[in-house]
């Protein structure tokens, strides 16, 4: 085995490890979001929106964390991926 | 139009979790890589700044007793000088990884705050347990920005860091104004608000 060509491996590998561990954290936040509005659906007042004052209303603390979730995925994360790969070349 | 003081709670709990991405990220592909867009740079050390000022009306809104109005005011003060520290840090007027001192100052005076100015004990109510809870976490988290100073570029102690914000988020997300902590709840506390 030629000992050059699988030091140029480790790069790739090693990017390809960190981005795909930082795009796990979007998701695994939105999931978990999801996954609290389903087991608590009393916190999410906007599907009994009735009677509830205006900060019930406005604050839903599983959509506010499903919100911060898309936020990193779709704002941070596209640039963060590209200058990891930017890095590594 | 003043919140409930839970509401408060979760709004700064959103705040949490939003540092604790942004640190996780850095931590993952390394400062480098994170600095690379000036923005991304100044992301979470604006966002500790400003969670620090907005500290300010909740210290005023939300001062039900001189104890309360101390711890709040503190919090204030030690996440602007930890934010501003590490906003420096950034821009690079000050490089010693020391500063980061700053930053275990903060998780230690918020914990040390959070457990003095609860005088209920842990199961009077959720956000009595959740004060100790939340105020314990922050004493023991205190190391890991020490540990930071040491080891600047340690990916675990950055993850770790994150992680703890994480964690405060979630306690910050459970607790309520009056509500029982596994199925205890004080005669005293009065009646669960829903």
């Amino acid at each position: 085995m030629n000992a050059e060509l699988v030091s140029e491996l480790e790069v790739p590998r090693h990017r390809t490890l960190r981005a795909r561990f930082v795009s796990t954290l979007g998701p695994l936040t939105i999931l978990a979001g999801a996954a609290w509005a389903l087991l608590q659906p009393s916190r999410i007042t906007l599907l009994h929106p009735h009677g509830q004052t205006f900060w019930w209303l406005v604050i839903e603390p599983p959509l506010l964390v499903i919100a911060v979730g898309l936020l990193f995925q779709l704002v941070v994360l596209p640039g963060l991926l590209a200058d990891l790969d930017a890095a590594s070349r | 139009m003043q919140p409930p003081a839970e509401h408060v709670h979760w709004m700064f709990a959103t705040g949490f979790v939003v540092l604790g991405l942004c640190l996780l990220a850095e931590a993952i592909v390394g400062t480098e890589v994170w600095s690379r867009r000036r923005w991304r740079a100044y992301l979470w050390p604006g966002t500790l700044f400003l969670m620090g000022v907005l500290m300010w009306p909740v210290m005023t809104f939300f001062t039900n007793s001189t104890i309360h109005m101390l711890a709040h005011g503190t919090w204030a003060q030690v996440l602007m000088l930890a934010g501003a520290t590490e906003l420096a840090l950034v821009r690079g007027k000050i490089s010693s990884p020391w500063w980061r001192l700053t930053s275990a100052a903060a998780f230690l005076v918020s914990g040390i705050s959070l457990l003095v100015h609860e005088q209920n004990g842990w199961f009077f109510q959720r956000s009595s347990f959740l004060h100790h809870l939340t105020g314990w976490v922050l004493v023991g988290a205190a190391a890991i920005p020490l540990g930071r100073c040491l080891r600047p570029r340690s990916i675990a102690l950055g993850s770790a860091f994150g992680l703890a914000f994480v964690v405060v988020a979630v306690l910050l997300f459970c607790d309520r104004d009056l509500a029982p902590v596994f199925g205890h709840l004080s005669p005293v506390a009065g009646a669960p608000h829903r």
